[in-house]
């Protein structure tokens, strides 16, 4: 069992929890990942770890309820414990040696894309932030972000916060005056991903993203979290999260984040019932 | 001895009706049909059936004690050797070890030994109390992954008086047992139950604990364990690499049976792992990987499931049982065609496979017929599904982590077969790690020779 020793609501529907774990904790660095479980029938999720502390042996990890699992976990309360918590997952990604990264974060893509940034500015790259998210009270880590960056500029779909529009507007703004960018990391909704990859390749800047596919184990076993990367098939969970955004077909991978779009509404319908799927089994 | 030439059936679940529940199809012995069977065993003098045995069973003792009604006993006597009858009843290839050896089986229906040890271990499951061991001081082990192989060697390691902790990266121990092999096959409640029985010598499981990524080998030894053994599987899918196979509706067999069984998709919404299933199903592969997605693939509803194999008949690797199984229940057979593309709608779901029709040419390196092509014979079969199930190899996650231990061309672990020992100094490897694919019982034999291999590694190491 794994202990929440503090939650934090960060925004509406937004929660922030750092949770005991000791041994994770040692091992985590950026780009890696966890999955959870809260109860003997849940699903396994897998979350970002958005922050660590190796010393008091927490990792902190901030989930968007989107659907029931993820609205499950956000209910947990301070002192509650997961069942299940496996990780540190994924590749870790090299953050040694930029100088000048531009961090682009669409809504939630903030807390993936925290520990990243961080790393990037402790080995001396000087940080550029764009925080958007659909309205001003979507945004989360503005403090976070801001202690780290040179320069933030915040961005909504609404203009309730920042300037009005979408986070590659300000991207191409940035990309036209600086010609210096080494890197940009862009995290958030797959299509945001997709037209931040779009809007760089001409600019012949190197761009990052860390994709959210359908994950089970999150250990290379099962390829349900394939993606094609440079024509290539790949496992996310264990050649990512974080890959080229320039060689991933989103494409596919908007497609096949849909594909248990059905069952996610079942699962929210009919809560801990039995539905319409074991019925069939029963005749 | 007067003995019946024709072995006891047992008996099992109606196909029509099995084909809408999870439940078990064998339904097992009962007293009279064990002891009916346990008869007709002529108590050779040198018993052959124990050669077919990768672990060595005291076959013939154990009939013998069936047939005098003392049925813990046999439990007892099957136990020396093998931890998991009850397991091995069930899913051993009987047909090609132990009761392919039987000398009855030369003029009539061999012994139905698989049948009289699942009878044995179900009769005794209840029965006894697994003697409580206090953990020993004669040294600690960590074993990597919990399947048949890790199972092996941490009971015999705990019997023999070592501390010994099992680290899994699932949330539930048992490896292929637990997440692979149907329930309808092997009801999870009899993996759990010697999965207890093994925590009751005294070994510690520590789950959700990826080796590789938490912590490295290196890192155990660094926290005092002795020796370590890598019984991790092979639990990475291959797929065809052909077009399409990313669409929505294409799994690899371990994905589909991995929800299923572990995740209990076919409880879904109670369980909140969901599952799609289509209206027709292909499987692509002949193995027993093979068949109980097809079969898994009937019982979530449905309405056509059918295997697509490029070899023929001959040449299908899985138990003649579970091939009979699967045709009762209605699954369909493709043989000699070979999956050329899988073909898409707009939304990105599969919607057909185009398939070529195959010939058997000169043998290969495998001594099976080598299938080739038939020149524009192509055509599609309409399906909602696919089903990946043409093998796995073993997960790189530890061996990346830890470049010391060699490793072969095919990414198995190089090993000892007769002690599992591996280049790197103190470490054991054994299962389907270190021979690919194989079977539950011969990662259980490779179990018990790394057992005894690092119980003299260890001893000679301490004097
Ligand atoms: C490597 C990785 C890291 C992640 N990190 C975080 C994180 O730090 N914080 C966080 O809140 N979420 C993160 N996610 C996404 C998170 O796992 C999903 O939001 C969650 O699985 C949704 O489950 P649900 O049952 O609540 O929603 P569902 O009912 O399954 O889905 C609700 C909605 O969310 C969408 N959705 C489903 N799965 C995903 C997914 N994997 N990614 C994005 N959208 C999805 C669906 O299309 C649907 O519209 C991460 C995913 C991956 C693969
Ligand atoms: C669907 C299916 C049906 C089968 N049917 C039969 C049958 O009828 N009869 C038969 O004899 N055989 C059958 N087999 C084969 C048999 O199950 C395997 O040969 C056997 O389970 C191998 O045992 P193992 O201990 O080597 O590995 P596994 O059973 O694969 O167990 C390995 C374990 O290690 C864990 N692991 C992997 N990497 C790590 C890591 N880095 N850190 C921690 N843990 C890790 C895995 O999660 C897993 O639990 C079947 C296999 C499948 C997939
Ligand atoms: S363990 Fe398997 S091979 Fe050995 S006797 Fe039992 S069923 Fe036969
Ligand atoms: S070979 Fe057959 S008949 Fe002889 S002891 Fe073994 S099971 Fe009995
Ligand atoms: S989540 Fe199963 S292989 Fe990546």
């Amino acid at each position: 069992m794994y202990k929440i020793l503090k939650k934090e609501v960060l925004a509406p529907e937004i929660t922030r929890f750092k949770v005991a774990a000791p041994e994770i904790a040692a091992s985590a660095e950026p780009g890696h990942f966890i999955i959870v479980r809260v109860d003997e029938k849940a699903e396994r999720i897998p979350l970002t770890i958005a922050d660590y502390d190796k010393k008091e042996g927490t990792i902190t990890i901030i989930v968007q309820a989107v659907g029931f699992s993820s609205r499950q976990i956000c209910n947990l309360e301070t002192g509650d414990s997961f069942l299940d918590l496996v990780g540190p997952l994924g590749k870790h990604i090299s953050t040694e040696g930029y100088k000048k990264v531009i961090c682009v974060a669409g809504g939630l893509g903030a807390a993936p894309l925290y520990p990243k940034a961080k790393s990037l500015a402790e080995n001396g790259a000087e940080i550029i932030t764009i925080l958007g998210a659909r309205t001003g009270e979507l945004l989360i880590l503005e403090e976070e972000f801001s202690a780290l960056s040179k320069e933030l500029y915040i961005t909504t779909d609404d203009g309730s916060r920042g300037r009005k529009g979408f986070v590659t507007d300000a991207l191409r703004d940035l990309l036209e005056e600086d010609s210096d960018i080494d890197l940009v990391i862009a995290i958030g909704p797959m299509v945001m991903m997709k037209f931040v990859s779009e809007l760089t390749k001409p600019y012949g800047v190197k761009t990052m993203v860390s994709l959210n596919s359908l994950m089970v184990d999150g250990t290379g076993m099962c390829g349900g979290c394939r993606v094609t990367v440079g024509g290539e098939t790949k496992f996310a969970c264990v050649d990512g999260p974080a890959f080229d955004g320039h060689l991933v077909d989103f494409d596919e991978q908007l497609r096949r984040q849909r594909f248990y779009a059905r069952y996610e509404e079942e699962a929210k319908v009919h809560g801990h019932a039995g539905g319409e799927y074991q019925c069939h089994l029963q005749q | 001895m007067p003995s019946a030439t024709i072995r006891t059936k047992m008996p099992e679940q109606d196909p029509k009706e099995r084909i809408h529940n999870f439940n078990e199809v064998a339904l097992g012995y009962s007293k009279e049909d064990a002891l009916k069977e346990a008869e007709r065993c002529l108590r050779c003098k040198k018993p052959a059936c124990v050669k077919g045995c990768p672990v060595g069973v005291d076959i013939r003792d154990f009939i013998a004690l069936v047939a005098e009604g003392k049925f813990v006993e046999a439990a007892r006597k099957i136990k020396e050797k093998n931890n998991l009858p009850a397991v091995c009843g069930r899913v051993c290839p009987q047909e090609e070890q132990c009761e392919a050896k039987c000398i009855l089986g030369i003029k009539q229906e061999p012994v139905a030994i698989g049948r009289l040890e699942r009878f044995v271990a179900d009769y005794a499951r209840n029965m006894e109390e697994t003697k409580r061991v206090v953990t020993g001081d004669k040294g600690k082990v960590a074993v990597v992954g919990s399947g048949p192989a890790g199972l092996t060697v941490a009971a015999d390691l705990a019997k023999k008086g070592y501390q010994v902790t099992i680290f899994e990266a699932f949330h539930k121990p048992g490896g292929v047992l637990t997440y692979g092999i149907p329930e309808f096959r092997l009801p999870k409640e009899i993996v759990q139950d010697e999965v207890d029985k093994i925590k009751r010598l005294g070994v510690e499981i520590k789950l959700n604990h990826v080796i590789g990524k938490i912590k490295g080998i290196d890192q155990l030894f660094a926290e005092g364990y002795d020796a370590v053994f890598v019984g991790t599987g092979a639990g990475l899918p291959r797929f065809l690499g052909i077009e399409g196979e990313n669409l929505n509706g294409v799994y690899s067999a371990n994905e589909f049976l991995t929800r299923v069984n572990l995740m209990k998709a076919y409880k879904f919404p109670e369980f909140k792992t969901p599952v799609y299933v289509g209206k027709k199903v292909a499987v692509v592969g002949a193995g027993n990987v093979a068949m109980d997605a097809a079969r898994t693939a009937l019982r979530l509803g449905a309405e056509e499931s059918i295997i697509v194999y490029r070899r023929g008949r001959e040449e299908m690797p899985a138990r003649e049982e579970e091939i009979e199984h699967a045709r009762e229940e209605g699954v369909v057979f493709k043989l000699l065609n070979n999956p050329v593309r899988i073909i898409g709608n707009d939304e990105g779901f599969v919607t057909g496979m185009e398939c070529i029709k195959m010939e058997l040419g000169e043998p290969d390196d495998s001594g099976r017929r080598r299938p080739i092509s038939v020149e524009g014979s192509e055509w599609r079969l309409d399906v909602d599904t696919v089903i990946i199930a043409i093998g796995q190899s073993p997960n790189p996650i530890l061996l990346n982590d830890t470049p010391d231990i060699e490793t072969s061309k095919w990414g198995t672990i190089v090993a000892e077969d007769q002690t599992g020992r591996t280049s790197k100094e103190g470490v054991f490897a054994g299962g389907d790690v270190v021979t690919g694919a194989a079977t539950v019982i011969e990662a259980m034999g490779a179990g018990k020779r790394a057992a005894q291999a690092i119980d003299e590694y260890i001893q000679k190491k301490v004097m």
